[in-house]
């Protein structure tokens, strides 16, 4: 199941929140550090984001959403998933997200969730060590 | 009254200015004094020949006795869940001091869905409270007398639907449109730019706010109908220099707009309103203040020809920085609160909204926003900085720093106007792209501790939200529409919105259809989308 390659990563922003300062900061961060990204802008939907996540052979998806839906938007997208047979997609996820949710989140397949104030280099961190374990060295980014 | 207890006498803006206003605005009391009993003057110059407040450009503030005649507004955005549990927190927040309304609007009533539209799904009751028909604004303004207390609505794409409703409810309870005071935010170029709420492609969103501008000159004389704001595009990331410029340029894009449709500009810049940011750096918030004030001034008289100086006063909201709150030892959020709170009065706002400390958690909780308006009012009763005008003024710091945003935020307008303004600098990208630029470069400094917030290292754990919406506000509103929908006259429904569909492919202003298809009981949804048919959805390509 290793991969090779850049790692590929779809961001969306689920339902109808606008706030996207967050998930463009992460989409340049990851760009910056050599990822190959696609970000679906405002207002899809879960369908849509896994959709286009298998279509475009991504590693990861991360979801960010500061409107309070999360629970609903991101158990979707986890479902859809299982549903679709790709949950070796890794998911992560960002934005407000009450930290009694967070445990949820993990169970059903959110890797991390990065509250507001995360620096950048800990999701780049976070995705290599995952996704590219063998390219990491232990304790840091390459 | 002596009027200068400095020994020079009474000056020339005391007798041309203070004098005949205050004369119809009476003080708030006719000896102000420290607390170790120094009296004190309206206004402190140094140069007497300078304008002082009240006078062109404003920069001192818009009228000559500001906090000496009249507090700002204090005015709590809030809103979640449902009409009627909104309606409990109103009441809660008007019961202890609070002085106008605010509604936050769910995302779905912003963007122009009902809360059975499966666009909406998890998402109604979230970050406001959801609005349909008259019955729910009914509901959400029980108890509340609208004539008598203003009412401000965060509202953008479905800006002309809600001030519709307000008006058909005012009819509904006898209230003359000419009584009712309030605003509703009606600013899409900034929803394009830095909110996200916008429905309509932007040639149908501009010409949707200027029917609303229109139709408030004639009919709702009171109202304003327009808040122009950089609040979010400060906390999109943009800097307090971009937050000026790139909300003036929107100020200037609509009043182009207003001409083009054949407006008075002089009327329309009378019923104007801004809405900005207060974060920490104190003393550059302020000069933004006074400097976004002078700049608008200006650019009324220049760029516009309004000789009316009351037409070009900028008169403004503002809401502390959400962005600036911290998830980690959240109590230290009220000082960071208190520091724009104070940076906002000092810079002479006309109303205010402190946020609540525990707002990076979630929706705040009552407690929080208690302690929230209790920080305005401190500042109000106990801090004393009321008594004189624009009472930092005359700093050379804060003067340089008032000039110097000036400067720099002039510079970025001239590069709109050669970008060939600010609808095409929207378009282009331009505006996002900066904003950007300054949002990873503010989190590139604090990442790297440059400009690391204070207690968010020291691997305290994020507290548990104290706020939770009840999930079963969905399917309470799913009924409640069914209900709505099978209790009305469904061919009036019909051709209500083949009657809007015909007005809004024309070119009338589409706000007479809009009332009479929410009278008719159509629901904002089916407007919404009836008007999204004729023009475009937006799409959003990220």
């Amino acid at each position: 199941m290793a991969r090779s390659g850049p790692i590929r990563i779809l961001l969306a922003k689920p339902g109808l929140d606008g706030h996207d300062r967050g998930i463009r900061l992460v989409l340049r961060a990851l760009r910056d550090a050599g990822m190959e990204v696609i970000y679906t802008g405002l207002r899809t939907t879960p369908s849509q984001i896994v959709n286009a996540a298998i279509e475009e052979d991504v590693d990861a998806i991360g979801l960010s959403s500061l409107s309070g839906a999360h629970e609903t938007h991101f158990l979707e997208v986890s479902r859809l998933l299982d549903e679709q047979q790709a949950s070796d997609i890794l998911l992560f996820g960002g934005g407000i997200i009450p930290q009694q949710d967070v445990d949820r989140l993990h169970e059903a397949g959110f890797q991390c969730i990065y509250p507001p104030g995360t620096p950048l280099d800990q999701i780049v961190v976070d995705l290599r060590t995952a996704l590219r374990p063998e390219q990491t060295s232990p304790g840091g980014s390459p | 009254m002596i009027l200068s207890h400095d020994g020079t006498g009474p000056s020339r803006w005391e007798e041309k200015c203070w004098k005949p206003f205050v004369s119809e605005h009476p003080e708030r009391s006719d000896d102000f004094r420290s607390a170790s009993g120094i009296p004190i003057d309206p206004l402190y110059s140094q140069d007497p020949q300078q304008a002082g407040a009240g006078e062109f450009p404003f920069t001192r503030g818009i009228h000559p006795s500001m906090y000496r005649g009249k507090l700002w507004t204090m005015r709590q955005y809030a809103g979640y869940s449902s009409p009627t549990e909104t309606n409990e927190r109103f009441r809660y927040l008007l019961d202890r001091g609070q002085t106008g309304l605010s509604v936050a609007f769910d995302l779905p009533t912003q963007i122009g869905f009902d809360s059975d539209d499966p666009q909406a799904s998890g998402e109604v009751g979230r970050v406001g409270v959801p609005i349909s028909t008259v019955e729910d604004l009914d509901e959400l303004l029980a108890g509340i007398p609208i004539e008598k207390i203003s009412i401000s609505m965060t509202i953008n794409s479905t800006a002309p639907l809600l001030l519709a409703l307000l008006l058909t409810l005012a009819r509904r309870r006898g209230v003359d449109p000419a009584a009712l005071r309030g605003t509703v935010q009606n600013d899409i170029l900034k929803e394009f730019i830095a909110r996200g709420t916008q429905r309509y492609p932007v040639d149908a969103s501009l010409r949707l706010v200027v029917d609303v501008i229109e139709y408030c000159a004639k009919e709702v004389p009171s109202f304003y109908p327009i808040s122009i704001s950089g609040y979010h595009i400060r906390e999109a990331g943009s800097t307090a220099i971009q937050e000026v410029a790139f909300t003036l340029a929107n100020g200037i894009a609509y009043m182009e707009a207003c001409r083009a449709r054949g407006l008075d500009l002089a009327a329309v810049g009378r019923r104007l309103s801004f809405f900005f940011n207060a974060h920490n750096q104190f003393m550059e918030e302020i000069a933004k203040f006074r400097s976004a004030r002078r700049m608008w001034a200006q650019i009324c008289r220049n760029r516009f020809g309004i000789e009316d100086d009351q037409a070009c006063q900028m008169r403004f909201h503002t809401q502390t920085g959400g962005s600036t709150l911290q998830a980690k030892e959240p109590a230290n959020n009220i000082v960071r609160v208190t520091i724009q709170a104070l940076a906002a009065i000092l810079g002479g706002t006309q109303s205010l909204h402190t946020n609540s400390w525990d707002e990076a958690l979630s929706l705040p909780s009552e407690e929080a926003a208690r302690v929230a308006l209790r920080t305005q009012q401190i500042i109000a009763r106990e801090s004393g900085v009321t008594d004189t005008v624009d009472p930092l003024g005359g700093s050379p710091f804060l003067e340089s720093l008032t000039d110097q945003i000036e400067t720099e935020a002039s510079k970025l307008i001239e590069e709109i106007d050669q970008r060939g303004g600010m609808l095409k600098a929207i378009e282009g990208g331009f505006i996002r792209r900066a904003i950007e630029q300054s949002a990873y470069e503010a989190q590139i400094a604090s990442d790297s501790g440059q400009s690391r917030p204070v207690g968010v290292e020291d691997g305290s754990e994020i507290p548990e939200a104290p706020f939770r919406v009840d999930p079963s506000i969905e399917q309470i509103r799913n009924e409640r529409l069914k209900q709505y929908r099978s209790d009305r006259d469904s061919k009036a429904v019909e051709s209500s919105l083949l009657r809007i569909e015909e007005a809004a492919g024309g070119d009338e202003n589409l706000l007479p259809v809009l009332i009479d298809a929410l009278e008719s009981k159509c629901t904002l949804g089916e407007v919404s989308s009836r008007l999204a048919a004729v023009f475009g959805e937006y799409q959003d390509h990220g």
